[in-house]
């Protein structure tokens, strides 16, 4: 089970990095998300692997996995949400304003040739 | 603790002058001089401490297991120089006063000359290094303000600039010599490092500690080659190049070789690098001064010499030595600091004495070098050190034999701007006070200058003074000799100055000033080059390389360590983990293939999450499961929504070796991040999960352990986290409202008319979402209340209530639902914080700290026993802000499209005037 969290790590770090290495923002925004699907199960399997075993008081319970890593990636998972959002926003303005949706700048800028400040 | 103040007082003080200067000049000066003498005051109250032989010390600890404290001590050599510092910074008030016109922002000008004054005082008593390099830096910072106070003038503003970049950069040079320093002697305090010279000698670390330091040193008191920075600086005010080229600024380098003499001196290495620096810098400032008609660039060049002179003499790295460069940096401050402050009768003196002319004290200091010279053999050469030495004397009469004549010998001139009038008060007292010392010291060196000498060498030297006599006449020693000879040649060199002067024109100049330009400026222009290289606008190289270096630095990591499976037991795979797993890979691949197409991508991160959640729900963890797939809906929501006015593909993009290359990036990474998350699961660990589990029923008054560790535990995180979110929606709104003007608008127009759907509002989806609306309410509501018992809480209730919004808006079209909807997001996300921080702050009123929470049980009739914990009206903040940043971020998006064009919304499918009980679907809103 822990090769099949792992892979799955590794393939969600592959999509996520190959797409926000892409140049236009929609495959950028959608690798952001893959990235954050990885992060998020990265961080929980950092408390281990565990079944059945939920981190809720009970009188009966056997036993229960680590709670930690499952409090910051609630809270990173919200967060995706908010950082995903504004860049979804972003790109969508950068695209209304100039027509296109490429991730780079138009032209790159033209290093200032003098030395002078 | 006075010591201390010593320091403060004038940093401090520095707020006064610009305050004072509505009060006039006067006044403004006055204060600045109050200041100044109050730390001189406060400095000389340890006086006879200091001259019995004690240290005074002080100090306040920062972090003491770190080594930080700002700590100061008093010995003879800080003592002496805080002292001149103070001393002579209070003649330059005096002066500055009168020099300064009308128009020139006075209050400005005293408040940096108190912070430079007060970082000068602070390098030279810091008990702690890193106090010392903290006022190095300072020193740097407050010159560059000084220097360049005339900043509508260019000369100024590149003097200042040079002056910046040379000791500046040498200051970081000696950041890392003095921590070397530290780490060999195995402490940060000067007084004990000042004890265990044996140890940093014998380091390893002693060479690059010792070649950073002179760095740090040359380049602050402009020694060869980092001389040229020094004549530049001279566009500054004359108070300023008063102050700093006679007493403090270029001294802090020699001060800091003196300081650092018992630790780092008597080695070969040092004396082969400090003796001939010292020596190449003598010389070259005293050729170059004779050429020089400016005369505060005469001046400017004969500091570069002295300062070799003293370099020199430190170098030499005998006790005797050591005790001559301590009498002329006395000698030096006071003849120098009257030089700049020139007028009339009274320079004449200071310019014998700078010549080295007998009954000055000049003349007794550069006596005793010239002794020490004569006894130096370098490499075997016994006489580089005499020769060159003496002329370098040559020299130096010469100059200021020129200087002296030029100014106020030579002939009377009419043709001024200005007739030449006699200096007011303010402008010659100075000078006269510097005066006095120079003759008084040169008359009777041993009673004037003898106990200073001695205290102030003995604390240079570290241990027993040798046998030396301050006196005007030592008999026939080479010295005289020497001094006659430097006094014939340099009569001969003025007689011979048209003849000479010609040779020099001839050279090729050497413009040091534009040559340091062209290096800076051709330093400017790589960066920019290497900027705009790797800077070019392009995201994608921005990842790459930022991915590829974390790929090399993992892997290199990787590679260089040993390695060994773990031993925690596996988990045995099943088949709905083995199919799930294969829907997760083959939806990625396809994203992977496909991301052309944007809907059917999107499509298949939905999938994605879906299967993320699966397993967050299989490994013991519902909460992430529930907040999960609800947030999956709202992205895929939003997402939707953006590419309703997004191309609906992306072009084939890159050649296929950039796809490729890409490729090996993403799967390197992927490779490292699988084999790293494989590692850990496969090893057991420690955590410090115990304590909350431990904590959460009697500490925290919950069984759901993730939730009051996300409520109260961790509760300012969360407080954090929940103002970040409202911030990022704000943000969509502002980057959304005037999206509606402009280039936008005609763009969303230019899209429209879209493809249809013929029935925009189907009535079975309006009718569907309307009475699951109060459904969903009700459902949120349980999973708030339950939350901080079982799985659900705050953010999953928000996200289940704000989808339930968010389908109004959707299923009945966002002009029927913004109608409808009370409650403006804005205020949601407002209300949110602001009832999470004040139930945080409600703990202050029991005295306790920041969002400490407390728990009781209620009995409620008919319910029965509940409770009631202040961490619930926390998370009816988070629950609020949650509700507010979705609702508010999506409705945004959908208003775009709403606002340009809201005509093709029909009203009529979604208030059907429906007759009797089948109303109460659309009565449920209200």
């Amino acid at each position: 089970m822990e090769l099949l969290v792992a892979g799955a790590i590794g393939i969600l770090t592959l999509v996520g990095i190959y797409l926000i290495l892409r140049a236009h923002t929609f495959p950028v925004i959608l690798g952001l998300t893959f990235l954050s699907y990885a992060v998020n199960v990265f961080l929980f399997a950092m408390g281990r692997l565990v079944i059945d075993r939920p981190p809720v008081i009970s009188p009966d319970a056997a036993g229960y996995t680590d709670p930690l890593p499952q409090a910051l990636v609630l809270t990173a998972i919200v967060i995706s949400f908010g950082m995903t959002a504004l860049i979804v926003v972003l790109a969508l303005r950068g695209y209304l304003e100039t027509g296109s949706d490429h991730s780079a700048l138009d032209a790159p800028r033209q290093p200032d040739e003098r030395g002078e400040a | 603790m006075t010591l201390l103040f010593v320091i403060l007082i004038p940093l401090l003080g520095a707020l006064i002058p610009p305050l004072v200067i509505r009060s006039g000049r006067n006044a403004c000066a006055a204060a600045t001089g109050s200041v100044t003498l109050l730390a001189l005051a406060l400095l000389m109250s340890h006086a006879p401490a200091v001259f019995s032989g004690e240290v005074p010390k002080a100090g306040v600890e920062w972090v003491p297991a770190l080594g930080l404290s700002l700590s100061v001590f008093a010995d003879g050599l800080g003592f002496f120089f805080a002292a001149m510092i103070l001393a002579i910074g209070l003649l330059v008030i005096v002066y500055a006063r009168f020099y300064l016109s009308r128009e020139e922002p006075m209050g400005r000008f005293f408040a940096y000359l108190l912070l430079f004054q007060g970082a000068m005082v602070g390098v030279v008593l810091s008990d702690n290094i890193i106090a010392l390099l903290v006022f190095w830096e300072l020193t740097s910072l407050t010159s560059f303000l000084l220097i360049g106070f005339w900043t509508k003038r260019a000369d100024a503003r590149q003097g200042a600039r040079m002056a910046l970049v040379v000791t500046g950069g040498g200051g970081l040079a000696l950041i890392a010599g003095l921590l070397l320093v530290a780490q060999a002697a195995g402490s940060y305090q000067l007084t004990e490092i000042l004890v265990r010279g044996e140890m940093v000698r014998a380091s390893p670390l002693y060479l690059p500690a010792l070649l950073l330091v002179l760095v740090g040193a040359f380049t602050k008191s402009a020694q060869f080659p980092f001389h040229f920075w020094l004549p530049h600086a001279m566009a500054a005010p004359t108070p300023v190049s008063a102050y700093l080229h006679s007493a403090t600024m270029v001294k802090a380098g020699v001060f800091l070789l003196a300081r650092l003499w018992p630790v780092l001196a008597g080695t070969d290495p040092w004396f082969l690098i400090v003796a001939p620096v010292g020596l190449a810098t003598m010389l070259l400032g005293a050729v170059i001064a004779l050429f020089k008609d400016d005369l505060k660039a005469v001046l400017a060049y004969s500091t570069v010499s002295h300062l070799g002179l003293m370099t020199m003499l430190l170098g030499f790295g005998t006790p005797m030595a050591a005790v001559a460069a301590v009498f002329h940096i006395i000698n030096h401050a006071t003849f120098k600091a009257a030089l700049f402050m020139v007028t009339g009768t009274l320079a004449l003196l200071a310019s014998a004495s700078m010549a080295g002319v007998p009954l000055f004290n000049g003349f007794l200091s550069k006596e005793m070098m010239l002794e020490e010279a004569a006894h130096t053999a370098y490499l075997g050469l016994d006489f580089l050190f005499p020769v060159l030495a003496s002329v370098a004397a040559v020299f130096s009469v010469a100059y200021s034999a020129r200087f002296a004549i030029g100014t106020f010998l030579g002939p009377v001139r009419h043709d001024y701007p200005h007739h030449p009038h006699d200096p007011p008060l303010g402008l010659w007292l100075p000078v006269a006070v510097l005066v006095v010392p120079v003759i008084a010291i040169g008359l009777f060196p041993a009673a004037v200058a003898g106990p200073l000498v001695a205290l102030t060498a003995s604390a240079v030297i570290g241990g027993p003074l040798p046998d030396y006599h301050l006196a005007l006449w030592h008999g026939l020693t080479p010295a005289l000799f020497m001094s006659l000879l430097a006094f014939a040649g340099g009569a001969a060199l003025i007689l011979a100055f048209r003849r000479v002067d010609g040779v020099r024109a001839r050279l090729p100049p050497l413009d040091a000033k534009a040559m340091f330009e062209a290096a800076s400026g051709g330093l400017v222009v790589a960066c920019r080059r290497i900027v705009a290289a790797l800077h070019d606008g392009a995201l994608s190289r921005y990842m790459g390389v930022t991915v590829a270096t974390l790929v090399a630095v993992g892997g290199y990591g990787f590679w260089s360590a040993t390695h060994a499976a773990g031993a925690r037991p596996l988990l045995p795979v099943t088949a709905p983990a083995l199919t799930a797993f294969l829907a997760l890979v083959l939806a990625s691949g396809a994203v992977l293939l496909f991301h052309g197409e944007r809907l059917t991508a999107l499509i298949l991160t939905g999938v994605v999450g879906v299967v993320v959640a699966l397993a967050f729900l299989q490994f013991s963890a519902p909460d992430l499961a529930l907040t999960q797939i609800s947030v999956d809906v709202v992205t895929t929501i939003l997402m939707l929504l953006a590419l309703n006015l997004l191309p609906k593909t992306t072009p084939r993009e890159g050649s296929r070796a950039v796809r490729w290359r890409d490729g090996a990036i993403a799967g390197l990474a992927g490779l490292g991040a699988a084999g790293l998350a494989y590692a850990v699961m496969t090893r057991n660990g420690t955590s410090i999960s115990d304590f909350y589990l431990a904590q959460s029923k009697p500490g925290g008054g919950g069984t759901n352990v993730v939730n009051v560790i996300l409520v109260d535990f961790r509760g300012y995180d969360t407080f954090a986290e929940i103002i970040v979110l409202g911030i990022a929606a704000l943000a969509i709104y502002a980057l959304l409202d005037p999206a509606l003007k402009g280039a936008a608008v005609r763009r969303i127009k230019a899209m429209l008319p879209r493809d249809e759907a013929k029935d925009a509002h189907p009535l079975i989806l309006v009718v569907a979402t309307r009475v699951l609306l109060p459904l969903s309410l009700v459902v949120g509501a349980y999973i708030f209340l339950r939350g901080h018992n079982a799985p659900g809480g705050g953010f999953i209730a928000g996200l289940v209530v704000a989808i339930a919004l968010i389908m109004q808006y959707i299923a009945s079209g966002y002009g029927w639902a913004a109608e409808r909807m009370k409650l403006d997001a804005q205020s949601l996300i407002g209300a949110g914080v602001a009832i999470a921080g004040l139930t945080g702050l409600a703990a202050f009123a029991f005295g306790r700290p920041f969002l400490t929470s407390t728990f009781g049980y209620l009995h409620w009739p008919l319910v029965g026993e509940f409770e009631l914990a202040s961490a619930m009206a926390f998370d009816l903040g988070v629950f609020l802000t949650v509700v507010g940043v979705m609702v508010l971020s999506l409705a945004q998006l959908s208003r775009v499209a709403h606002r340009v064009d809201p005509s093709p919304e029909s009203r009529a499918p979604m208030d059907v005037p429906l007759e009797g009980a089948a109303s109460g679907a659309a009565g449920k809103e209200d």
